[in-house]
């Protein structure tokens, strides 16, 4: 049987990962990605947790996350497509009307 | 035979999200993201997620990372996306900072060492034994996400539409 640890240093260093990611990429739909990848390691610590506790409440708070991730995606994919049409670039660097 | 399955979904899971991270073309980003999203599915059958694992290859695997494609093929790439940029320092200070966070988040799970070995209840994490909780002790909150998901929709179909009046005009 697997620890329990095992599991949240898995999900520790996937949520690194994707820190990274936001931290040093500039393409907006890969920073995008490095979110979905952090949701996905907090849903594994929520499972394994769930499972050590034998509890499935855990089951369904990574449906909800689920569920916001999907509306997240759509609503994120929809303003980077609009910032393409009006600003003819989705790198990170380039969009800084909001910076002072 | 749990501990070797383990072991290999999750090497196979933190290359690929290395992968995310580090490939400059985003269609391979959004390819191997598709891996690491089956590899945490494999790891929640081993942890008898049945119903999540399954929701995880349909919902992630299937819908999310589509429509992340789809969007990725409507973009023009640009040659700065496809050749590594010049050397920055905050690409440098991003590592650092993680590797700061992931030494830290380690370091507590090291004084973590109790083992709550519960005996599961009989079903645990079927589609049917999920369901009875969702819907008797979570019904409301399971309504209220039938809400946001509309609102998402909405919201994603205003966004992206084009302004009908500006054409009118011309």
């Amino acid at each position: 049987m697997v620890s329990l640890n095992s599991y949240l240093v898995l999900s520790a260093i996937l949520f690194v990962l994707g820190v990274i990611g936001v931290l040093i990429r500039r393409n907006a739909i890969v920073i995008f990605m490095s979110i979905e990848l952090m949701l996905n390691a907090v849903n594994l610590t929520i499972i394994a947790f769930a499972r050590y506790l034998n509890s499935l409440d855990g089951h369904i708070f990574v449906f909800m996350v689920m569920a916001v991730a999907a509306a997240e995606v759509a609503v994120g994919l929809a303003i980077i497509v609009a910032l393409f049409r009006t600003k003819g670039t989705i790198n990170a660097d380039e969009i800084n009307l909001m910076k002072w | 035979m749990g501990a070797v399955l383990f072991y290999i979904f999750a090497v196979v899971a933190v290359l690929a999200a290395f992968l995310v991270i580090t490939f400059r073309n985003p269609i391979n980003s959004a390819l191997s993201m598709v891996v690491c999203f089956f590899c945490l599915a494999a790891l929640y059958v081993l942890l008898s997620a049945h119903l999540i694992a399954i929701l995880q290859i349909l919902v992630y695997a299937g819908a999310i990372m589509v429509l992340v494609l789809f969007v990725i093929m409507l973009m023009n790439l640009r040659d700065w996306e496809l050749r590594w940029g010049k050397f920055r320092w905050f690409k440098v200070f991003g590592f650092v900072l993680a590797g700061l966070l992931l030494i830290e988040g380690i370091h507590f799970l090291k004084g973590y060492t109790g083992q709550p070995t519960a005996e599961l209840s009989e079903g645990f994490g079927t589609v049917e034994a999920v369901g009875t909780v969702l819907f008797s002790k979570y019904l409301l909150p399971f309504e209220m996400v039938s809400i946001l998901l509309l609102i998402g929709i909405v919201g994603a179909v205003v966004l992206t539409k084009k302004k009908i009046k500006e054409e009118e005009k011309e």
